[in-house]
Protein backbone atom coordinates (compact mmCIF):
# COMPACT_ATOMS: atom_id res chain seq x y z
CA UNK A 1 0.00 0.00 0.00
CA UNK A 2 1.66 3.37 -1.27
CA UNK A 3 0.21 6.70 0.83
CA UNK A 4 0.76 10.33 -0.14
CA UNK A 5 0.25 13.04 1.23
CA UNK A 6 1.84 16.55 1.41
CA UNK A 7 0.83 20.09 3.62
CA UNK A 8 2.51 23.41 3.46
CA UNK A 9 4.04 24.66 6.81
CA UNK A 10 4.91 28.12 7.91
CA UNK A 11 8.42 27.50 8.61
CA UNK A 12 11.72 27.39 6.37
CA UNK A 13 12.72 23.58 4.88
CA UNK A 14 15.59 23.25 7.10
CA UNK A 15 13.61 23.72 10.07
CA UNK A 16 10.88 21.48 9.64
CA UNK A 17 13.77 18.88 7.87
CA UNK A 18 15.76 19.50 11.43
CA UNK A 19 11.89 18.53 13.10
CA UNK A 20 11.59 15.56 11.19
CA UNK A 21 15.33 14.50 11.08
CA UNK A 22 14.98 14.15 15.23
CA UNK A 23 13.03 10.72 14.93
CA UNK A 24 12.00 10.96 18.33
CA UNK A 25 9.51 13.83 17.89
CA UNK A 26 7.27 11.25 14.97
CA UNK A 27 5.03 10.15 17.51
CA UNK A 28 3.86 13.92 18.64
CA UNK A 29 1.98 13.88 15.59
CA UNK A 30 2.27 10.57 13.98
CA UNK A 31 -0.93 8.64 15.54
CA UNK A 32 0.52 5.17 15.02
CA UNK A 33 4.16 5.69 16.46
CA UNK A 34 4.31 5.13 20.12
CA UNK A 35 8.48 5.62 20.37
CA UNK A 36 11.26 6.30 18.04
CA UNK A 37 14.75 5.94 19.26
CA UNK A 38 18.21 6.96 17.45
CA UNK A 39 20.03 4.30 17.31
CA UNK A 40 22.91 5.47 14.97
CA UNK A 41 24.28 8.11 12.89
CA UNK A 42 21.32 6.57 9.95
CA UNK A 43 19.50 3.79 12.29
CA UNK A 44 16.61 4.20 14.16
CA UNK A 45 14.33 1.81 16.43
CA UNK A 46 10.72 2.13 16.01
CA UNK A 47 7.88 1.39 17.85
CA UNK A 48 4.05 1.24 17.14
CA UNK A 49 1.13 2.52 19.27
CA UNK A 50 -2.31 0.10 19.94
CA UNK A 51 -3.87 1.14 16.76
CA UNK A 52 -1.21 -0.54 14.99
CA UNK A 53 -1.82 -3.68 16.76
CA UNK A 54 0.79 -4.34 20.02
CA UNK A 55 4.13 -5.21 20.30
CA UNK A 56 4.94 -4.45 16.82
CA UNK A 57 9.08 -2.80 16.72
CA UNK A 58 11.01 -2.56 14.04
CA UNK A 59 14.54 -1.05 13.16
CA UNK A 60 15.14 1.14 10.02
CA UNK A 61 18.17 3.15 8.07
CA UNK A 62 18.03 5.91 6.50
CA UNK A 63 18.81 5.03 2.89
CA UNK A 64 19.07 8.53 1.22
CA UNK A 65 19.35 12.17 2.57
CA UNK A 66 19.78 15.36 1.13
CA UNK A 67 19.70 17.81 4.66
CA UNK A 68 17.32 20.33 4.52
CA UNK A 69 15.52 18.64 1.39
CA UNK A 70 14.85 14.91 1.66
CA UNK A 71 15.10 11.66 3.68
CA UNK A 72 14.23 8.15 2.70
CA UNK A 73 14.22 5.45 4.72
CA UNK A 74 13.27 2.06 5.11
CA UNK A 75 12.59 -1.26 7.73
CA UNK A 76 15.37 -3.63 8.20
CA UNK A 77 14.70 -7.16 7.06
CA UNK A 78 13.12 -8.88 10.00
CA UNK A 79 9.98 -6.07 10.33
CA UNK A 80 7.04 -7.45 11.01
CA UNK A 81 5.15 -4.73 8.84
CA UNK A 82 7.95 -3.84 6.02
CA UNK A 83 7.29 -0.40 5.52
CA UNK A 84 9.57 2.46 3.73
CA UNK A 85 8.77 5.94 3.74
CA UNK A 86 10.57 9.25 1.72
CA UNK A 87 9.62 12.66 2.75
CA UNK A 88 10.81 16.23 0.71
CA UNK A 89 11.15 19.98 1.98
CA UNK A 90 10.03 22.23 -0.82
CA UNK A 91 10.31 25.67 -0.83
CA UNK A 92 6.93 27.18 -0.77
CA UNK A 93 6.33 29.53 -4.00
CA UNK A 94 5.76 32.31 -0.97
CA UNK A 95 9.55 32.62 0.02
CA UNK A 96 8.77 31.39 3.66
CA UNK A 97 6.77 28.31 3.69
CA UNK A 98 8.24 24.55 3.19
CA UNK A 99 6.04 22.09 1.04
CA UNK A 100 6.13 18.93 3.07
CA UNK A 101 5.68 15.80 0.58
CA UNK A 102 5.62 12.42 1.96
CA UNK A 103 5.60 9.05 0.46
CA UNK A 104 4.46 6.13 2.82
CA UNK A 105 4.35 2.98 1.60
CA UNK A 106 3.51 -0.55 3.54
CA UNK A 107 3.89 -4.36 2.81
CA UNK A 108 0.59 -5.81 4.80
CA UNK A 109 1.44 -9.27 5.98
CA UNK A 110 -1.49 -11.89 6.85
CA UNK A 111 -2.19 -12.60 10.37
CA UNK A 112 -3.44 -10.79 13.23
CA UNK A 113 -0.42 -7.81 12.75
CA UNK A 114 -2.21 -7.72 9.08
CA UNK A 115 -5.31 -7.17 10.10
CA UNK A 116 -4.80 -4.50 12.57
CA UNK A 117 -2.98 -2.47 10.42
CA UNK A 118 -5.81 -2.94 7.83
CA UNK A 119 -8.23 -1.70 10.63
CA UNK A 120 -6.35 1.24 11.44
CA UNK A 121 -6.26 2.22 7.22
CA UNK A 122 -9.61 1.51 7.05
CA UNK A 123 -11.40 2.73 3.82
CA UNK A 124 -10.03 5.88 3.53
CA UNK A 125 -6.24 5.01 4.11
CA UNK A 126 -4.87 8.53 3.29
CA UNK A 127 -7.12 10.48 5.97
CA UNK A 128 -4.30 8.94 8.41
CA UNK A 129 -1.86 10.54 7.01
CA UNK A 130 -3.63 13.49 6.07
CA UNK A 131 -4.18 14.28 9.85
CA UNK A 132 -0.67 12.56 11.00
CA UNK A 133 0.46 16.28 8.87
CA UNK A 134 -2.55 18.04 10.24
CA UNK A 135 -0.84 17.85 13.26
CA UNK A 136 2.45 18.27 12.09
CA UNK A 137 1.49 21.79 11.16
CA UNK A 138 0.22 22.87 14.12
CA UNK A 139 3.07 21.60 16.45
CA UNK A 140 5.68 23.37 14.32
CA UNK A 141 3.36 26.67 13.86
CA UNK A 142 1.75 26.78 17.25
CA UNK A 143 4.03 24.53 19.40
CA UNK A 144 1.42 22.05 20.10
CA UNK A 145 -1.26 19.36 18.55
CA UNK A 146 -4.95 21.24 18.95
CA UNK A 147 -7.33 19.55 21.25
CA UNK A 148 -10.76 21.00 21.78
CA UNK A 149 -13.69 19.79 24.16
CA UNK A 150 -14.95 17.25 21.39
CA UNK A 151 -11.88 16.39 20.18
CA UNK A 152 -9.11 16.57 23.22
CA UNK A 153 -7.24 13.72 22.73
CA UNK A 154 -4.74 14.91 20.48
CA UNK A 155 -3.41 12.39 18.42
CA UNK A 156 -5.33 9.84 19.96
CA UNK A 157 -8.54 11.38 18.83
CA UNK A 158 -9.60 8.39 16.18
CA UNK A 159 -12.96 9.15 16.17
CA UNK A 160 -14.51 11.85 13.58
CA UNK A 161 -18.26 11.67 14.80
CA UNK A 162 -19.96 11.30 16.96
CA UNK A 163 -17.07 12.63 19.34
CA UNK A 164 -17.76 13.64 23.08
CA UNK A 165 -19.83 16.60 23.71
CA UNK A 166 -18.13 19.92 23.00
CA UNK A 167 -18.45 20.77 27.03
CA UNK A 168 -15.75 20.93 29.35
CA UNK A 169 -13.77 17.62 30.54
CA UNK A 170 -14.42 16.09 34.24
CA UNK A 171 -11.39 15.78 36.43
CA UNK A 172 -11.66 12.25 35.40
CA UNK A 173 -11.37 12.64 32.07
CA UNK A 174 -8.76 15.36 32.59
CA UNK A 175 -6.44 12.99 34.13
CA UNK A 176 -5.82 10.57 31.16
CA UNK A 177 -4.37 13.25 29.26
CA UNK A 178 -4.02 14.32 25.77
CA UNK A 179 -1.01 12.14 23.65
CA UNK A 180 1.01 8.52 23.96
CA UNK B 1 -20.55 25.85 36.37
CA UNK B 2 -24.33 26.30 34.77
CA UNK B 3 -24.37 26.52 30.43
CA UNK B 4 -27.00 26.50 27.35
CA UNK B 5 -26.44 23.41 26.05
CA UNK B 6 -27.73 21.71 22.39
CA UNK B 7 -30.51 19.18 23.38
CA UNK B 8 -31.20 17.88 20.03
CA UNK B 9 -33.57 19.16 16.96
CA UNK B 10 -35.54 22.42 18.02
CA UNK B 11 -34.75 22.19 22.15
CA UNK B 12 -31.68 23.69 24.26
CA UNK B 13 -31.81 22.91 27.76
CA UNK B 14 -29.21 25.16 30.80
CA UNK B 15 -27.16 22.45 32.36
CA UNK B 16 -24.76 21.77 35.06
CA UNK B 17 -21.37 20.72 33.32
CA UNK B 18 -18.06 20.31 34.61
CA UNK B 19 -15.74 23.85 34.65
CA UNK B 20 -13.56 24.26 31.62
CA UNK B 21 -9.76 24.14 32.43
CA UNK B 22 -6.96 24.66 30.30
CA UNK B 23 -6.11 22.30 27.48
CA UNK B 24 -3.68 23.65 25.46
CA UNK B 25 -0.59 25.81 27.04
CA UNK B 26 -1.91 29.18 24.89
CA UNK B 27 -5.17 28.73 26.47
CA UNK B 28 -6.93 31.21 28.74
CA UNK B 29 -10.15 30.24 30.70
CA UNK B 30 -12.82 33.67 31.01
CA UNK B 31 -15.20 34.23 33.11
CA UNK B 32 -17.92 35.20 31.58
CA UNK B 33 -19.87 38.51 32.44
CA UNK B 34 -22.24 39.19 29.35
CA UNK B 35 -23.11 36.47 26.00
CA UNK B 36 -25.73 36.59 23.29
CA UNK B 37 -28.03 34.85 21.20
CA UNK B 38 -27.17 34.74 17.38
CA UNK B 39 -28.99 34.59 14.33
CA UNK B 40 -26.29 31.37 13.66
CA UNK B 41 -26.95 29.86 16.80
CA UNK B 42 -30.77 29.26 15.26
CA UNK B 43 -29.72 27.31 12.46
CA UNK B 44 -27.80 25.27 14.76
CA UNK B 45 -30.86 24.59 17.03
CA UNK B 46 -32.97 24.04 13.81
CA UNK B 47 -31.21 21.30 13.23
CA UNK B 48 -29.17 22.39 9.45
CA UNK B 49 -26.29 22.43 10.57
CA UNK B 50 -24.77 18.73 10.91
CA UNK B 51 -22.46 17.29 13.52
CA UNK B 52 -24.57 19.02 16.24
CA UNK B 53 -23.99 16.34 19.56
CA UNK B 54 -26.50 16.29 22.57
CA UNK B 55 -24.73 18.38 25.25
CA UNK B 56 -22.91 20.75 23.08
CA UNK B 57 -22.50 24.13 24.87
CA UNK B 58 -23.88 26.65 23.01
CA UNK B 59 -22.59 30.32 22.30
CA UNK B 60 -20.05 32.13 20.33
CA UNK B 61 -20.77 35.95 21.15
CA UNK B 62 -19.09 36.20 24.67
CA UNK B 63 -17.15 39.06 26.95
CA UNK B 64 -15.75 38.24 30.25
CA UNK B 65 -12.75 38.70 32.97
CA UNK B 66 -9.61 36.55 32.54
CA UNK B 67 -9.66 34.23 35.33
CA UNK B 68 -6.51 31.50 34.52
CA UNK B 69 -3.99 31.56 31.43
CA UNK B 70 -2.00 28.94 29.96
CA UNK B 71 1.99 28.81 30.48
CA UNK B 72 2.24 29.76 27.17
CA UNK B 73 0.22 33.16 26.86
CA UNK B 74 2.66 36.04 27.02
CA UNK B 75 2.34 38.74 29.88
CA UNK B 76 2.14 41.35 27.85
CA UNK B 77 -0.64 39.89 25.86
CA UNK B 78 -2.98 38.78 28.49
CA UNK B 79 -3.25 38.53 32.13
CA UNK B 80 -5.34 37.62 34.85
CA UNK B 81 -7.62 40.12 35.98
CA UNK B 82 -7.61 41.57 32.10
CA UNK B 83 -11.35 42.49 30.81
CA UNK B 84 -11.50 40.73 27.46
CA UNK B 85 -13.81 40.44 24.26
CA UNK B 86 -13.40 37.30 22.53
CA UNK B 87 -14.05 36.45 18.69
CA UNK B 88 -16.05 33.79 18.08
CA UNK B 89 -13.39 32.70 15.08
CA UNK B 90 -10.21 30.82 16.82
CA UNK B 91 -7.46 31.69 15.19
CA UNK B 92 -3.46 30.52 15.90
CA UNK B 93 -1.76 33.80 14.43
CA UNK B 94 1.03 31.89 12.91
CA UNK B 95 -0.47 30.31 9.93
CA UNK B 96 -0.30 31.48 6.10
CA UNK B 97 -4.41 32.20 6.69
CA UNK B 98 -3.86 34.34 9.96
CA UNK B 99 -0.77 36.18 8.32
CA UNK B 100 -3.12 37.10 5.34
CA UNK B 101 -5.76 38.60 7.83
CA UNK B 102 -8.19 35.42 7.00
CA UNK B 103 -8.37 34.78 10.80
CA UNK B 104 -11.90 32.33 10.16
CA UNK B 105 -9.76 30.22 7.81
CA UNK B 106 -7.41 29.38 10.36
CA UNK B 107 -5.28 26.15 9.21
CA UNK B 108 -4.52 25.28 12.44
CA UNK B 109 -7.45 25.87 15.40
CA UNK B 110 -9.93 23.19 13.97
CA UNK B 111 -9.24 19.48 15.50
CA UNK B 112 -12.00 18.30 13.24
CA UNK B 113 -10.42 20.01 9.54
CA UNK B 114 -11.07 16.41 8.27
CA UNK B 115 -14.83 16.40 8.99
CA UNK B 116 -14.60 20.26 7.68
CA UNK B 117 -12.32 19.23 4.81
CA UNK B 118 -14.99 16.78 3.40
CA UNK B 119 -17.87 19.27 3.88
CA UNK B 120 -16.28 22.41 2.12
CA UNK B 121 -13.38 21.08 0.38
CA UNK B 122 -11.24 22.71 2.40
CA UNK B 123 -10.89 23.40 6.49
CA UNK B 124 -12.35 25.96 8.12
CA UNK B 125 -11.19 27.77 11.31
CA UNK B 126 -12.75 26.30 14.69
CA UNK B 127 -15.38 28.64 16.19
CA UNK B 128 -16.46 28.20 20.10
CA UNK B 129 -19.69 26.40 20.53
CA UNK B 130 -20.79 25.77 16.81
CA UNK B 131 -20.76 22.30 15.83
CA UNK B 132 -18.16 19.34 16.02
CA UNK B 133 -17.60 20.17 12.02
CA UNK B 134 -15.92 23.46 13.34
CA UNK B 135 -13.83 22.04 16.04
CA UNK B 136 -16.22 20.27 18.75
CA UNK B 137 -15.10 23.64 21.04
CA UNK B 138 -17.29 24.36 24.37
CA UNK B 139 -19.78 28.02 23.40
CA UNK B 140 -19.74 30.70 25.53
CA UNK B 141 -23.39 30.60 26.66
CA UNK B 142 -22.13 29.55 30.13
CA UNK B 143 -20.93 31.08 33.27
CA UNK B 144 -16.83 29.86 32.04
CA UNK B 145 -14.96 29.24 28.47
CA UNK B 146 -11.82 28.06 27.72
CA UNK B 147 -9.86 30.45 24.75
CA UNK B 148 -7.50 28.67 22.81
CA UNK B 149 -4.66 31.12 21.44
CA UNK B 150 -5.73 33.91 24.23
CA UNK B 151 -2.56 35.65 22.83
CA UNK B 152 -4.19 36.16 19.37
CA UNK B 153 -7.77 36.74 19.91
CA UNK B 154 -9.41 38.38 22.65
CA UNK B 155 -9.24 41.82 22.78
CA UNK B 156 -8.87 43.85 26.08
CA UNK B 157 -10.90 46.61 26.80
CA UNK B 158 -9.49 48.81 28.94
CA UNK B 159 -11.92 51.79 28.69
CA UNK B 160 -15.04 51.68 30.76
CA UNK B 161 -17.29 51.26 28.13
CA UNK B 162 -20.00 48.83 29.04
CA UNK B 163 -20.76 45.23 28.32
CA UNK B 164 -23.31 45.98 26.30
CA UNK B 165 -20.93 48.34 24.02
CA UNK B 166 -18.31 46.46 23.02
CA UNK B 167 -20.07 42.75 23.44
CA UNK B 168 -21.14 42.65 19.73
CA UNK B 169 -17.36 43.34 18.95
CA UNK B 170 -17.25 39.26 19.25
CA UNK B 171 -19.13 38.82 16.29
CA UNK B 172 -21.94 40.32 14.44
CA UNK B 173 -20.54 44.16 14.44
CA UNK B 174 -17.63 42.72 12.89
CA UNK B 175 -19.64 40.42 10.90
CA UNK B 176 -21.92 43.35 9.16
CA UNK B 177 -19.12 45.64 8.77
CA UNK B 178 -17.17 43.09 6.62
CA UNK B 179 -20.50 42.70 4.80
CA UNK B 180 -20.36 46.12 3.86
CA UNK B 181 -16.83 46.58 3.51
CA UNK B 182 -16.93 43.93 0.77
CA UNK B 183 -19.03 45.91 -1.06
CA UNK B 184 -16.15 48.56 -1.78
CA UNK B 185 -18.79 51.49 -1.05
CA UNK B 186 -18.42 54.61 -3.29
CA UNK B 187 -20.33 57.91 -2.09
CA UNK B 188 -22.76 57.37 -5.04
CA UNK B 189 -23.99 54.26 -3.77
CA UNK B 190 -27.41 52.70 -2.95
CA UNK B 191 -27.45 49.56 -0.82
CA UNK B 192 -29.83 47.54 -0.27
CA UNK B 193 -30.22 44.88 2.45
CA UNK B 194 -31.40 41.69 2.86
CA UNK B 195 -32.56 40.80 6.47
CA UNK B 196 -32.80 43.69 9.29
CA UNK B 197 -31.87 41.50 12.14
CA UNK B 198 -28.81 42.13 14.64
CA UNK B 199 -25.92 41.57 11.57
CA UNK B 200 -28.47 43.78 9.17
CA UNK B 201 -28.61 46.64 11.45
CA UNK B 202 -25.04 46.88 11.47
CA UNK B 203 -24.50 46.23 8.27
CA UNK B 204 -26.86 48.91 7.19
CA UNK B 205 -25.17 51.22 10.49
CA UNK B 206 -21.52 50.09 8.67
CA UNK B 207 -22.49 51.18 5.00
CA UNK B 208 -24.08 54.43 6.20
CA UNK B 209 -20.40 54.66 8.21
CA UNK B 210 -18.19 53.84 4.69
CA UNK B 211 -20.01 56.40 2.97
CA UNK B 212 -23.50 55.25 1.06
CA UNK B 213 -25.73 57.60 -0.42
CA UNK B 214 -29.06 55.61 0.95
CA UNK B 215 -29.25 52.35 2.48
CA UNK B 216 -32.43 50.30 2.12
CA UNK B 217 -33.58 47.54 4.32
CA UNK B 218 -35.63 44.94 3.48
CA UNK B 219 -37.31 42.20 5.93
CA UNK B 220 -41.06 41.05 7.09
CA UNK B 221 -41.18 42.00 10.37
CA UNK B 222 -42.82 45.49 10.79
CA UNK B 223 -40.83 45.70 14.44
CA UNK B 224 -37.58 45.71 12.58
CA UNK B 225 -37.90 47.73 9.75
CA UNK B 226 -39.02 50.46 12.08
CA UNK B 227 -35.63 49.92 14.22
CA UNK B 228 -33.93 50.19 10.91
CA UNK B 229 -36.02 52.97 9.54
CA UNK B 230 -35.10 54.74 13.30
CA UNK B 231 -31.59 54.48 12.22
CA UNK B 232 -32.23 56.79 8.95
CA UNK B 233 -32.14 53.57 6.70
CA UNK B 234 -35.17 53.07 3.94
CA UNK B 235 -37.35 50.33 4.68
CA UNK B 236 -39.05 47.94 2.14
CA UNK B 237 -41.00 45.13 3.56
CA UNK B 238 -41.24 41.85 1.75
CA UNK B 239 -44.88 41.36 2.88
CA UNK B 240 -46.47 44.19 1.36
CA UNK B 241 -44.47 44.91 -1.99
CA UNK B 242 -42.87 43.25 -4.69
CA UNK B 243 -39.08 43.81 -4.02
CA UNK B 244 -37.77 44.40 -6.67
CA UNK B 245 -39.67 46.71 -8.56
CA UNK B 246 -39.69 48.82 -4.90
CA UNK B 247 -35.81 48.72 -5.44
CA UNK B 248 -36.06 49.78 -9.44
CA UNK B 249 -38.44 52.94 -7.80
CA UNK B 250 -35.76 53.80 -5.02
CA UNK B 251 -32.97 54.43 -7.83
CA UNK B 252 -33.98 55.52 -10.88
CA UNK B 253 -34.69 52.29 -12.26
CA UNK B 254 -31.05 51.09 -11.84
CA UNK B 255 -31.39 48.74 -8.95
CA UNK B 256 -29.22 48.80 -5.91
CA UNK B 257 -24.95 48.90 -6.69
CA UNK B 258 -24.14 46.76 -4.06
CA UNK B 259 -26.54 44.37 -2.10
CA UNK B 260 -25.59 42.79 1.26
CA UNK B 261 -27.50 39.13 1.91
CA UNK B 262 -27.64 39.17 6.05
CA UNK B 263 -29.79 36.47 5.95
CA UNK B 264 -28.48 33.02 5.19
CA UNK B 265 -30.09 29.54 4.88
CA UNK B 266 -33.30 29.67 6.39
CA UNK B 267 -34.97 32.75 4.73
CA UNK B 268 -38.59 33.43 4.23
CA UNK B 269 -40.23 33.70 0.77
CA UNK B 270 -42.69 36.44 0.08
CA UNK B 271 -44.41 33.76 -2.59
CA UNK B 272 -45.44 30.92 -0.77
CA UNK B 273 -44.85 28.04 -3.78
CA UNK B 274 -41.39 29.09 -3.92
CA UNK B 275 -40.87 28.98 0.19
CA UNK B 276 -42.32 25.53 -0.55
CA UNK B 277 -40.20 24.10 -2.65
CA UNK B 278 -37.29 24.90 -0.79
CA UNK B 279 -38.53 24.00 2.11
CA UNK B 280 -39.91 20.40 1.07
CA UNK B 281 -36.19 19.81 -0.54
CA UNK B 282 -34.35 21.18 2.36
CA UNK B 283 -36.74 18.85 4.79
CA UNK B 284 -35.62 15.75 2.60
CA UNK B 285 -32.18 16.83 2.51
CA UNK B 286 -31.90 17.54 -1.59
CA UNK B 287 -30.49 21.09 -0.47
CA UNK B 288 -29.65 21.98 2.87
CA UNK B 289 -30.49 25.98 2.02
CA UNK B 290 -33.25 28.12 1.57
CA UNK B 291 -31.58 30.50 -0.85
CA UNK B 292 -34.47 33.07 -1.39
CA UNK B 293 -32.56 36.23 -0.16
CA UNK B 294 -29.36 35.32 -2.53
CA UNK B 295 -31.32 34.76 -5.64
CA UNK B 296 -33.03 38.37 -5.14
CA UNK B 297 -30.19 40.13 -4.28
CA UNK B 298 -28.58 38.86 -7.40
CA UNK B 299 -31.43 39.63 -9.43
CA UNK B 300 -31.99 43.03 -8.12
CA UNK B 301 -28.43 44.51 -8.20
CA UNK B 302 -27.34 46.54 -10.85
CA UNK B 303 -25.37 45.57 -13.63
CA UNK B 304 -21.33 45.31 -12.13
CA UNK B 305 -22.71 45.69 -9.30
CA UNK B 306 -21.45 43.43 -6.00
CA UNK B 307 -23.26 41.63 -3.97
CA UNK B 308 -22.10 40.49 -0.37
CA UNK B 309 -22.72 37.37 1.42
CA UNK B 310 -22.39 37.64 5.31
CA UNK B 311 -25.50 35.19 6.12
CA UNK B 312 -24.35 31.48 6.75
CA UNK B 313 -24.86 28.98 4.58
CA UNK B 314 -23.71 25.25 5.42
CA UNK B 315 -24.35 23.16 2.37
CA UNK B 316 -25.26 23.57 -0.70
CA UNK B 317 -28.27 24.95 -2.63
CA UNK B 318 -29.92 24.99 -6.09
CA UNK B 319 -31.92 27.17 -8.35
CA UNK B 320 -28.61 29.64 -8.05
CA UNK B 321 -29.04 32.35 -10.86
CA UNK B 322 -25.58 31.91 -12.55
CA UNK B 323 -27.20 33.80 -15.82
CA UNK B 324 -27.90 36.81 -13.99
CA UNK B 325 -24.45 36.40 -12.12
CA UNK B 326 -22.77 35.61 -14.93
CA UNK B 327 -24.10 37.95 -18.10
CA UNK B 328 -24.65 40.90 -15.75
CA UNK B 329 -21.11 40.96 -14.51
CA UNK B 330 -21.84 40.93 -10.82
CA UNK B 331 -19.49 40.28 -8.09
CA UNK B 332 -20.00 37.67 -5.22
CA UNK B 333 -18.03 37.94 -2.56
CA UNK B 334 -19.01 36.28 0.70
CA UNK B 335 -16.85 35.09 4.00
CA UNK B 336 -16.87 33.90 7.73
CA UNK B 337 -16.13 37.31 9.44
CA UNK B 338 -12.45 37.52 10.03
CA UNK B 339 -13.62 39.13 13.29
CA UNK B 340 -9.51 39.44 14.51
CA UNK B 341 -9.10 41.66 12.04
CA UNK B 342 -12.01 44.67 13.00
CA UNK B 343 -12.08 44.49 16.68
CA UNK B 344 -9.92 47.26 17.33
CA UNK B 345 -10.72 49.67 14.71
CA UNK B 346 -14.35 49.07 15.07
CA UNK B 347 -13.69 49.52 18.93
CA UNK B 348 -12.80 53.14 18.03
CA UNK B 349 -15.78 53.78 16.11
CA UNK B 350 -17.80 52.86 19.11
CA UNK B 351 -15.37 55.04 21.26
CA UNK B 352 -15.99 58.31 19.07
CA UNK B 353 -19.51 57.35 19.26
CA UNK B 354 -19.86 56.90 15.34
CA UNK B 355 -21.53 53.32 15.72
CA UNK B 356 -23.91 52.50 19.16
CA UNK B 357 -24.12 48.63 19.23
CA UNK B 358 -26.72 48.95 22.16
CA UNK B 359 -29.40 50.45 19.63
CA UNK B 360 -30.50 46.20 18.86
CA UNK B 361 -30.89 44.87 22.17
CA UNK B 362 -34.13 44.62 23.41
CA UNK B 363 -33.89 41.54 25.63
CA UNK B 364 -31.54 41.10 28.70
CA UNK B 365 -32.11 37.70 30.11
CA UNK B 366 -30.33 36.06 32.91
CA UNK B 367 -28.55 32.62 31.95
CA UNK B 368 -31.06 30.09 33.02
CA UNK B 369 -33.38 31.53 31.04
CA UNK B 370 -31.62 30.97 28.01
CA UNK B 371 -34.44 28.55 26.20
CA UNK B 372 -36.82 31.28 26.98
CA UNK B 373 -34.29 33.85 24.98
CA UNK B 374 -34.11 31.14 21.97
CA UNK B 375 -37.62 31.12 21.56
CA UNK B 376 -38.57 34.65 21.84
CA UNK B 377 -35.80 35.29 19.23
CA UNK B 378 -36.82 32.62 16.85
CA UNK B 379 -40.12 33.65 16.98
CA UNK B 380 -39.80 37.01 16.96
CA UNK B 381 -42.04 37.49 19.82
CA UNK B 382 -41.92 40.30 22.06
CA UNK B 383 -40.12 42.36 19.10
CA UNK B 384 -37.55 40.86 19.89
CA UNK B 385 -34.34 41.61 18.07
CA UNK B 386 -30.93 40.57 19.86
CA UNK B 387 -30.79 38.39 23.56
CA UNK B 388 -28.01 39.57 26.12
CA UNK B 389 -27.65 37.07 28.21
CA UNK B 390 -26.28 37.32 31.86
CA UNK B 391 -24.56 34.29 33.80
Amino acid sequence: MELTAATTIRKPPSEVYRFWRSWENLPTFMAHLEEVRTTGDRTSHWVAGAPFGKDVEWDAEIVDEAPGEKIAWRSTSDADVPNAGTVRFVPAPDGVSTEVQVVLTYDIPGGAVGKAVAKYFGEEPHQQLDDDLRRLKQVLETGEVVRSDGAPWGKRARKEFPQRPAQPLSDSELAKGADQ
Amino acid sequence: MRANTWAGRNKVEVRDVPDPKILNKRDAIVRITSTAICGSDLHLVDGYVPTMQNGDVMGHEFMGEVVEVGSGVPGDKLRVGDRVVVPFPIACGACAACAAELYSCCENSNPNAGIAEKMFGHPVAGIFGYSHLTGGFAGGQAQYARVPFADVGPLKIESDLTDEQVLFLSDILPTGYMGAEMCDIQPSDVVAVWGAGPVGQFAMDSARVLGAAKVIAIDKEPYRLQMAERAGHTPVNFEEVDVRSRLLELTGGRGPDKCIDAVGMEASHGAAHIHAYDRIKQAVRSETERPHALRQAIMSCRSGGVVSVIGVYGGFLDKFPAGAWMNRSLTLRTGQCHVQRYMRPLLQRIESGEIDPTRIITHTLPLDEAERGFEIFKNKQDNCEKVVLKP
